[in-house]
C-alpha cells in the first residue's frame, strides 16, 4: 500500500495513470450541469468510471452528489453534457431505458408486495420467463441471505433486512452499474459495519461496477477504491482513499475529509528539498517540497493529528539528531480520551493550538501527559502537507 | 378497575366521548325510527301508533309492544315504487361514483405532483364551493342548463348544436349536479393518499424497467387503494340517499329512494312506512361499509 503512495501533490498523475491503463471507461461523465432555478446543483463534472470500480461520490449535503446519481439513474436530465455507458449517450434515455439500477436511500420498498415480488418486479419488467425469475429470486434470496423471507411484506422486516431486500432487488436485473444512495444511512453503527465488508465482498464476488453516494467520509473511505469529493456542484478531487487523506488538493478537503491542523502561513525560503513556511501560530515550519508546484506567498501547513508526536524533552536518538524537524514547544491544554486514541491539545508557545492523536497501545496506563505539563509536539517535513492558503 | 382509575385518565375519558355521541344522535334516533317503522299509520298526532304512554306504567307498554308489526317491511318488499327506488338509487350512486372516481383521480393525482406551495392553492380551489349554499350552486345550475341558460349558448355559440339540447329533468342535468357537488368528497382523500406517497416508489419501479403505464397500474393505484376506498364510500353512500339534486335537475318520472321518503313522510303523512324504508336504506348502506372496514382491518393486520 505504502508504495502505491504518490508523494504529497501527486494526486493528478496518479488518477491519470490509472485511467489511461483501462482503456474505455465503463461510464463516462462529459461536462454534467444540473440548474435548479438559479441553483446550479450540478456544476460541470466530469468523470470516467471503469467497470469493477467500487466508486464512491462524497460530499456534505448540498454539494449535487444526489443530483449527479439521480441524473445517472435517469430522474433528472442534465442541462449540460453528456453521458457515456459503453460509449453510448444515454443523458436523455429515461429511467426504465437504462440498463442501471438503484438502490434508494431510503429502500423505496413497494410495501404492498412481498419480498418475492419485490425482487421480481424488476425482472418481470424485462419480461423474463416464470421459470427463470424463480430460479433469479431464490438466487438473489440466497446471495443477502433472506431465506425463508419470501412471503414477508417490507413492514414486517426489520431495518437490516430491508435493506437487504433492497440490494436483491436492484441486483436482481444484473446492471451494468448499480446506484447506491446513501445505503447505510438509515442503519445503526454496528450493522451499518458489518454491511459494509458484505457489500465490499458482494461487489468483488459480482465484479460489478457500484457507485455510492454518501456524505460519511469514514464509509467512502472504507468500501470505495475512489473517491470523488463534490463541493458545490464540482468534483473537488478524485483519488484513491489514502490519497485523498494524506494528499488532499486543498485546505477544504483536508479539513472535509478526517481531522487536520491547520497553519496558515508565508513562504519564506526553499532550504533544499524543504519550504520553510512562517506560520501564524506555530512558528516557523518546514515542510517536504510538493510536487505540484504551490507557488510563493500565502500557503497553509495541514499536518494530521497521528502524525504530530508528543514526548517530554523532544524526539530522541537518531531522527532526534536530524536538523530538518519541526519542534513545537507547549502545554496540555485538553484530553480526550477515545479508546482506542487519546487526543491532546497542546496550546503552543507561539500561539497556536496544535492536535495529536495517540495510539493507547497498552492497556494498564494511565494517560501519558496530563493537563498543564510542558510538551514538545513534534513531525517531521514529509508529515505535513502544504495547501494553497 | 375502579371510577377513580378511569377518570384519572384523561386520554380514557376522551375515548368515551365518540361513544357518547354515537348512543345520543345515533343509537336513540335509530331506536326512534324503529319503532315508528313498527307501527301503525293513524290519524292523530303524532300520525302513527301505538305510542309508548310511559305515564300509563308498565302494564300499559305491553299490549304497545304487542300491537308492534312488521307490516310496513311486507309492503316496502310487496311494492314495486319501492324496490325500483332502491334500484335507481343504487344505480344512481354506482354511476355517479364511478363519474367521480373517474374525474376526482387525475386531478387528486395532478394536484398531488404540484410543487408545495401550488398544493395549498389548489386546496383552496377545490373547498371554495363550499363557501356558497348548497342549494343556491344547484339552483345555479338550474340557470346553466335551462333552454337558453349558459350551456345551450356556448354549444350553440360553438355550433356544436343546430339547437338547444334539453337539459333540465333529464339523468345527465341529475349526473351533472351529483358530480359537481360531490366532486370535492372524492378529490380530497384521493389527493390525501396521493401526496403522501413516497415519490421514490415511482421512481423505484421506474428505475427497474417499469414504462410510466406500469408505474401508475403497479405502485401509484394500488398505493392509492385506501384513498380510493375512504372517496367512493364518502360520496356513495350520501348519493344512494340523495333528495335535493334528483329533486331539482332530474325528471319526475323515476324517483330514488331519497325522494320516495320525503314523499311518505310529507305528502302521504305515512310515517311508519317512511320509516320502514329508512331503516331499510340503512341496511343496504351497511353492506359497503363494513366490506370497506374488512378490507381496512387485512390492510392492518398485513401491516403487522
Amino acid at each position: 500500500m505504502t508504495d502505491e503512495l504518490p508523494r504529497t501533490g501527486a494526486a493528478k498523475d496518479a488518477v491519470g495513470e490509472t485511467q489511461s491503463a483501462a482503456g474505455e471507461p465503463l461510464l463516462r461523465i462529459e461536462g454534467i450541469a444540473k440548474t435548479f432555478g438559479t441553483f446550479r446543483a450540478v456544476d460541470g463534472v466530469s468523470l470516467d468510471i471503469k467497470a469493477g470500480e467500487f466508486f464512491a461520490l462524497l460530499g456534505p449535503s448540498g454539494c449535487g452528489k444526489t443530483t449527479l446519481l439521480r441524473m445517472l439513474a435517469g430522474f433528472e436530465a442534465p442541462d449540460e453534457g453528456r453521458i457515456l455507458l459503453g460509449g453510448k449517450d444515454i443523458a436523455q434515455a429515461l429511467p426504465h431505458e437504462r440498463p442501471i439500477n438503484m438502490m434508494f436511500q431510503n429502500y423505496a420498498l413497494f410495501p404492498h408486495l412481498s419480498v418475492h415480488d419485490n425482487i421480481a418486479f424488476g425482472l418481470k419488467r424485462a419480461g423474463m420467463a416464470r421459470t427463470d425469475i424463480a430460479t433469479r429470486v431464490a438466487e438473489m434470496v440466497a446471495l443477502v441471505k433472506l431465506d425463508g423471507l419470501e412471503k414477508r411484506k417490507p413492514d414486517q422486516l426489520s431495518g437490516g433486512q430491508r435493506q437487504r431486500v433492497a440490494l436483491a432487488r436492484a441486483l436482481a436485473r444484473r446492471p451494468r452499474l448499480l446506484l447506491l444512495d446513501e445505503p447505510l444511512a438509515a442503519l445503526d453503527k454496528k450493522l451499518r459495519e458489518s454491511t459494509q465488508g458484505e457489500l465490499m465482498e458482494l461487489q468483488r464476488r459480482l465484479g460489478m461496477t457500484f457507485i455510492i453516494v454518501t456524505h460519511d467520509q469514514e464509509e467512502a473511505m472504507t468500501m470505495a477504491s475512489r473517491i470523488g469529493v463534490m463541493r458545490d456542484g464540482k468534483l473537488a478531487q478524485v483519488a484513491s482513499p489514502r490519497e485523498l487523506y494524506e494528499a488532499p488538493r486543498s485546505r477544504w478537503i483536508a479539513e472535509f475529509v478526517g481531522d487536520v491542523n491547520l497553519f496558515d502561513g508565508e513562504f519564506k525560503l526553499r532550504d533544499g528539498h524543504h519550504l520553510v513556511i512562517a506560520t501564524q501560530g506555530a512558528g516557523t515550519l518546514m515542510v517536504a517540497e510538493p510536487r505540484e508546484p504551490v507557488g510563493e506567498g500565502r500557503l497553509s501547513v495541514a499536518i494530521r493529528p497521528e502524525k504530530v508526536k508528543l514526548s517530554r524533552r523532544g524526539p530522541v536518538g537518531e531522527i532526534g539528531h536530524a536538523a530538518a524537524i519541526n519542534r513545537l514547544e507547549g502545554v496540555i491544554a485538553d484530553i480526550c480520551y477515545l479508546g482506542g486514541t487519546t487526543t491532546y491539545k497542546v496550546k503552543l508557545g507561539a500561539g497556536g493550538t496544535v492536535q495529536a492523536a495517540v495510539a493507547n497501545s497498552a492497556r494498564l496506563e494511565a494517560d501519558s501527559y496530563s493537563l498543564d505539563q510542558h510538551v514538545v509536539a513534534w513531525f517531521t517535513p514529509d508529515d505535513c502537507v502544504v495547501l494553497p492558503s | 378497575m375502579s371510577a377513580r382509575r378511569i377518570f384519572a385518565r384523561p386520554a380514557r375519558l376522551a375515548a368515551i366521548v365518540p361513544y357518547v355521541w354515537m348512543v345520543l344522535f345515533f343509537l336513540v334516533p335509530f331506536g326512534f325510527v324503529l319503532k315508528i317503522s313498527l307501527s301503525q299509520t293513524a290519524i292523530a298526532q303524532p300520525p302513527y301508533e301505538p305510542v309508548f304512554d310511559l305515564t300509563a306504567g308498565w302494564a300499559a307498554l305491553k299490549p304497545a309492544f304487542a300491537a308492534l308489526s312488521i307490516d310496513n317491511f311486507s309492503l316496502l318488499a310487496s311494492d314495486d315504487i319501492y324496490v325500483f327506488a332502491y334500484v335507481r338509487s343504487l344505480t344512481v350512486a354506482v354511476t355517479a361514483t364511478a363519474l367521480l372516481l373517474l374525474i376526482g383521480y387525475p386531478i387528486a393525482y395532478g394536484m398531488a405532483r404540484l410543487p408545495k406551495r401550488w398544493q395549498a392553492v389548489a386546496m383552496v380551489l377545490v373547498i371554495v364551493p363550499f363557501w356558497t349554499s348548497f342549494l343556491i350552486r344547484i339552483y345555479a345550475w338550474i340557470n346553466i342548463l335551462q333552454h337558453d341558460g349558459l350551456l345551450n349558448q356556448i354549444l350553440l355559440a360553438l355550433h356544436l348544436v343546430s339547437q338547444p339540447v334539453v337539459w333540465l329533468s333529464t339523468d345527465s342535468a341529475m349526473y351533472i349536479g351529483i358530480v359537481y357537488s360531490y366532486l370535492p368528497f372524492m378529490i380530497l382523500p384521493l389527493y390525501a393518499t396521493l401526496a403522501k406517497m413516497e415519490p421514490a416508489l415511482e421512481e423505484a419501479a421506474s428505475d427497474l424497467g417499469a414504462p410510466p403505464w406500469q408505474v401508475f397500474w403497479l405502485v401509484t393505484f394500488p398505493l392509492s387503494l385506501p384513498g380510493v376506498g375512504a372517496g367512493v364510500l364518502l360520496c356513495f353512500i350520501p348519493i344512494v340517499g340523495e333528495f335535493v339534486i334528483p329533486d331539482l335537475l332530474a325528471g319526475s318520472n323515476s324517483l330514488m329512494i331519497g325522494q320516495t321518503l320525503w314523499l311518505e313522510f310529507f305528502t302521504n303523512k305515512d310515517w311508519p312506512v317512511a320509516s320502514a324504508a329508512a331503516i331499510v336504506l340503512l341496511m343496504v348502506l351497511l353492506v359497503p361499509l363494513l366490506l370497506y372496514e374488512r378490507l381496512q382491518k387485512r390492510q392492518l393486520e398485513q401491516g403487522r
